[in-house]
């Protein structure tokens, strides 16, 4: 089996194969120099020095050799071909496979306005993207220079909160007029964004960029259409990412903004699974679901690695996703999409608090904000199908575990 | 480096040198430890580091935050009064020794 991709996805399907009986060669094929690792603290633990470069250890090398499983960092595969079942490394070596994983992530979208590719202008993805921004936040400090966020999504917040920690002055522009516009519930959005701000972030709405001013090479300011000029000794590019789809596009296999996979993480290519963040999911109403989010990977992965053993593990659980900004953790249980009605559970003012999204009466997507028990709770309800009402929802004497029993 | 035994799902006893500072779900995860996923990386959101700590050393610890508390009271495998999050619990040098026992499943 080869596995192209040595991150959470990667790792799983390797794992899963040996947990499903798997005795032959697997070759884990990474393209960082890095061996395995947690992503989710380079935004957060990592950024604010908190924990060293080995405590983000996924797997250590010698964790996976014990595994019987090969991994081989470093290395990029150009090209795969279903016929021969062969994939060939940009060293020109060929490996053949009985089973092919793809587990090639995404990469982060970058900004198309002049000057984008100044010194000091990073996207934050990998171990590497998360040093560099660190060399930048230890220059920031030393001269003084504030940090500028595009994109006031998760890992742009993520950053901001980090940065603000770390003592920086902190600006977030954001093309929308409201925080994590496509995932929040409005009034969700304008929490946070008070949160930020009582923090010491400044918030611009509305912002559209037009350029991205440097000196010597590195970004000294961003430029918006209004003719506004935001002074930045750093710039951090949080708008979005884009899967890495273009190998297996190259190799016939469908892909539609992402490798197109059943439940079963089964692409259109027999004996080619994918798993993670490079997949589009294709739902029973035919459309596609593109999620970014570790559940996503392990998930995808175990799938992944049964139906390379011919065995169908259908994945198709309430997704939840995380966000730790300051003290606040924010959990979310399913897709909130087409919400038509909102309804909170607890206070806002507290601090501790849920948002339970309805669509015409339907429970289908709940936010907790440190309220891990409504968030747990709120995954079984999903899960199960259960909703309830929102008048249920709202009277927080009312045992909303008790409808999981009925 | 403390020395902390892990007791995987299958009854086989792991023992690691961790350096202070890492916790423990950090020092199973690097080495591979069988039975202790730590999907969330550390941040106390997925309770898939769950374990079972000797109960005769439970009080060194520091006790579980609130949030800790929430998520273990649903853990995937059963909820005993030993029951902690692996990633809450920092290696330092008075826990040489310790042992924690991993459930049947963490999800």
């Amino acid at each position: 089996m080869v596995i192209i991709g040595a991150g959470q996805a990667g790792v799983q399907v390797a794992e899963s194969l040996r947990v499903g009986g798997y005795t032959d060669a697997i070759t884990l094929l990474g393209d960082e120099p890095h061996p395995p690792y947690h992503r989710p603290p380079l935004s957060k633990a990592w950024l604010a020095g908190e924990i060293d470069a080995a405590q983000l250890t996924l797997r250590a090398p010698e964790a996976l050799a014990r595994k019987n499983i090969t991994l081989r960092t470093g290395v990029k595969v150009s090209a795969i071909d279903t016929a021969s079942r062969t994939v060939t490394l940009s060293d020109g070596g060929i490996l053949a496979y009985d089973g092919l994983a793809l587990a090639t992530g995404a990469t982060p979208r970058a900004l198309a306005v002049p000057g984008a590719n100044a010194d000091g202008v990073l996207a934050l993805r990998s171990r590497d993207d998360a040093g560099a921004i660190v060399r930048h936040m230890h220059r920031c400090a030393e001269k003084g220079l504030p940090v500028l966020v595009i994109g006031g999504g998760f890992i742009g917040l993520e950053v901001a909160a980090t940065a603000r920690k770390r003592g920086l002055a902190v600006t977030v522009l954001e093309a929308a007029p409201r925080l994590l516009g496509r995932v929040l519930a409005p009034l969700l959005s304008d929490w946070y964004a008070k949160l930020h701000t009582d923090h010491g972030v400044g918030i611009v709405f509305n912002a559209q960029l037009s350029a991205i001013d440097s000196m010597n090479g590195h970004v000294t300011a961003v430029v918006t259409s209004d003719g506004r000029r935001f002074p930045a000794g750093l710039v951090i590019v949080g708008i979005g990412v884009t899967a890495n789809d273009s190998l297996a596009r190259a190799a016939g296999i469908d892909c539609d903004h992402g490798i197109i996979v059943d439940a079963c993480a089964r692409t259109s290519v027999s004996g080619v699974v994918a798993a993670g963040d490079c997949t589009a999911r294709r739902l029973p109403d035919g459309s596609l679901l593109r999620l970014e989010s570790v559940q996503n990977a392990t998930e995808q992965g175990r799938s992944a690695a049964a139906a390379l053993l011919d065995q169908e593990r259908s994945f198709d659980a309430t997704p939840w996703f995380w966000s730790d900004q300051y003290d606040k953790k924010l959990q979310m249980a399913g897709l909130s999409a087409g919400a038509d009605r909102w309804v909170v559970r607890g206070t806002l003012e507290a601090g501790t608090f849920s948002v339970f999204h309805f669509r015409s009466g339907q429970l289908i997507a709940v936010d907790s904000v440190n309220a891990s028990k409504d968030h747990l709770l709120a995954r079984k309800l999903l899960d199960a199908g259960v909703s309830p009402s929102t008048a249920q929802v709202e009277d927080t004497t009312f045992d909303l575990a008790g409808l999981l029993a009925q | 480096m403390p020395n902390i035994t892990y007791i995987e799902p299958s009854g086989q006893a792991v023992t690691l040198s961790l350096p202070t500072g890492w916790n423990l779900m950090q020092g199973a995860t690097a080495n591979g430890v069988d039975g202790i996923l730590g999907e969330c990386g550390g941040s106390c959101a997925c309770a898939t580091c769950h374990c079972y700590v000797e109960a005769s050393r439970l009080g060194e610890l520091s006790p579980p935050s609130e949030g800790e508390l929430a998520m273990l009271a649903n853990v995937a495998s059963e909820r005993r009064p030993n029951s902690r999050l692996a990633c809450q619990i920092k290696v330092s040098d008075a826990l040489e020794g310790l042992v924690i026992t991993l459930p049947p499943t963490q999800e």
